[in-house]
């Protein structure tokens, strides 16, 4: 009870916050179209719009393959060279305070998809946006010690001095929850879950204020799950602002203020995670699937499967597998009140 | 019958991973092993699939006691055991369409003239399009890949199917769609199930009945 409660007005502080325009991040159209061989295109982000404020936690969910990780390159200018992005993502400035708050993102805010890549190297990676990583063990360098890691990272980032390089590594190594006995261990000596703590130190030691996590649980089992987004909370209530990409529902749900459900490369509904969670539940059709083929709710799978980004259909691209489908679907909806459906449900009782 | 008796595995004989581990699969019957990560219970599936030889204890398949592992095993033990791992990148020769990744184990056991027939019964099953079996598996999703994962263990007709982490990596939609997939075959076949994973809530929805790791070890020796 007090947990929902909790999560309630987190729910609420955050709809405030985002009225005073305190954004951390503004994501306005942000498109990424692939160009293959052949003059074929796909269609991997459209039109994304959401913004995220200070101590507010975004999870943006969706199937495998839907684009949510394309989005979370994007905004580190990590895509590959044959991609092609447009809209605006203003990530507020260093100085941002409270003073400047309520200005929307501030004078001194970066474009992230406008930056160069010096910019985006020297100021913006690790220092401004933190990276928790899908797979920690492809993240790690295999041949260096974790110390090592943190150390460097360290000497990268901040003006540490030399001599107290050792215990600032130390110190982020604690913040994630990484046990200092392992310090000294490599990438391959680790299990998932300790793995994944070294890769949220590194994260973590830019002192960003805006952390992206992509798919931080996959893999690991419940426990760890819960352990990891309860980390990842912690550093949202310490005023971060936390993208979390995930598939994984029931993680969201634990961490989430608000949520972002993502289909064929578009968000279909953007909700308060109070809400979608709960007893009233989302309005998309899609959204309701996908929360309905849960273990602990139906676990009836939604039919079909996604449609090529390559190969979209004209309108509603969730129309083939929709039950609630009409003629009127083969026009694509706009998002209204942050359901991009025709038909979306109402409430349930 | 598939029975696994006081078994101890690992990968060095002088810290094996567990010791004296017990678990007893009835024909037809779908048994869910939970566990931490790293309590060794995939090494057990392993075993279980003929694909780790333990330091000692027993594997008794439907009354025949299995002796070889991995490729030394006779064929009619090994073809009797369909497995699907966590990983489907991991777990496919990126060289092969689906078609052919589906089609490996009866090409490896001369049945290849069996190939279309079977690929036009399982593709459908498994909820893929005849686009996609024409692809390699860096054109396809994880969930599409181990759609494939799936139906290549279920080609030979398997009477028991191991299931390790099958549906870790992927959402909630191909998470059911996929056990719907599995239970479909088991009604058709009778086949008996082990699904290894540390997801309660799905285990317990999915399986006649689940086992805790620490169950099937010896009473004091838990780790």
């Amino acid at each position: 009870m007090n947990a929902a409660n909790g999560k309630v007005l987190r729910a609420l502080e955050a709809v405030t916050a985002e009225r005073a325009e305190d954004a951390l991040l503004s994501v306005r159209g942000l498109t990424v179209r692939f160009r293959l061989r052949g003059g074929r295109g796909v269609a991997a982000v459209t039109d994304a719009d959401f913004d995220l404020a200070a101590g507010e936690c975004l999870a943006l969910v969706g199937e495998s393959g839907c684009g949510k990780s394309v989005l979370a390159s994007a905004l580190l200018g990590l895509l590959p060279g044959n991609a092609e992005t447009s809209g605006t993502a203003l990530l507020a400035g260093a100085s941002t305070d409270a003073a400047t708050r309520g200005a929307g993102a501030g004078p001194d805010a970066t474009d992230l998809l406008a930056a160069d890549e010096k910019t985006l190297a020297r100021t913006v990676r690790g220092r401004r946006v933190g990276l928790v990583p899908q797979s920690p063990a492809a993240h790690l360098t295999p041949v260096r010690t974790v110390r090592a890691q943190l150390e460097e990272t360290v000497r990268a980032l901040t003006a540490v001095p030399r001599r107290a390089r050792r215990e600032a590594a130390e110190a982020a190594a604690g913040r994630a929850a990484f046990p200092a006995g392992h310090l000294d261990r490599y990438p391959h000596e680790l299990s998932g879950g300790l793995a994944q703590r070294a890769a949220t130190a590194l994260a973590l030691i830019g002192d960003a204020r805006l952390l992206l996590a992509d798919e931080p649980t996959t893999g690991l089992d419940r426990d760890l799950v819960d352990r990891t987004v309860g980390e990842l909370r912690r550093h949202v209530d310490e005023g971060r602002g936390l993208l979390l990409i995930t598939h994984d529902l029931a993680a969201a749900e634990r961490v989430a203020d608000r949520v972002a459900v993502m289909y064929a490369g578009r968000i279909v509904e953007l909700a308060p995670a109070h809400r979608f969670f709960g007893p009233i539940g989302p309005r998309h059709p899609y959204a309701r699937g996908l929360l309905d083929a849960l273990p602990e709710r139906r676990f009836t799978p939604i039919p079909g499967m996604p449609p090529e980004l390559s190969d979209l259909p004209e309108g509603c691209a969730f129309a083939p597998r929709c039950p609630r489908a009409t003629a009127l679907c083969a026009t694509r909806p706009e998002p209204r009140a942050g359901v991009a459906c025709h038909h979306p449900e109402d409430a349930r009782a | 019958m598939l029975e696994l008796d006081t078994v101890t595995a690992g990968y060095d004989r002088r810290a094996p991973v567990f010791r004296g581990a017990s678990l007893t699969v009835s024909p037809g019957e779908s048994v869910g092993l939970l566990g931490p990560s790293g309590c060794g219970k995939s090494t057990l599936a392993r075993v279980a699939a003929l694909l780790h030889r333990p330091d000692s204890g027993r594997l008794v398949l439907d009354g025949t006691e299995v002796r070889a592992w991995r490729h030394r095993a006779p064929r009619e033990q090994r073809t009797a055991v369909g497995v699907v791992f966590q990983q489907p990148r991991t777990a496919a020769d990126p060289r092969l369409t689906l078609a052919d990744l589906i089609a490996e184990p009866l090409r490896a056991t001369g049945r290849r003239a069996e190939a279309a027939g079977r690929l036009a019964a399982l593709a459908p099953a498994v909820g893929l399009t005849p686009d996609l079996l024409a692809r390699r598996p860096h054109e396809v999703s994880d969930g599409q890949l181990q759609r494939a994962c799936l139906a290549r263990a279920l080609v030979l007709r398997p009477r028991w199917l191991i299931c390790d982490e099958m549906t870790a990596m992927l959402d909630a939609s191909t998470t059911a769609a996929l056990v719907a997939a599995v239970e479909t075959y088991r009604a058709e076949t009778g086949a008996g199930l082990l699904a290894v994973g540390h997801d309660r809530v799905l285990l317990r929805r999915w399986c006649d009945r689940t086992v805790d790791w620490k169950e099937c070890l010896p009473v004091g020796r838990t780790p």
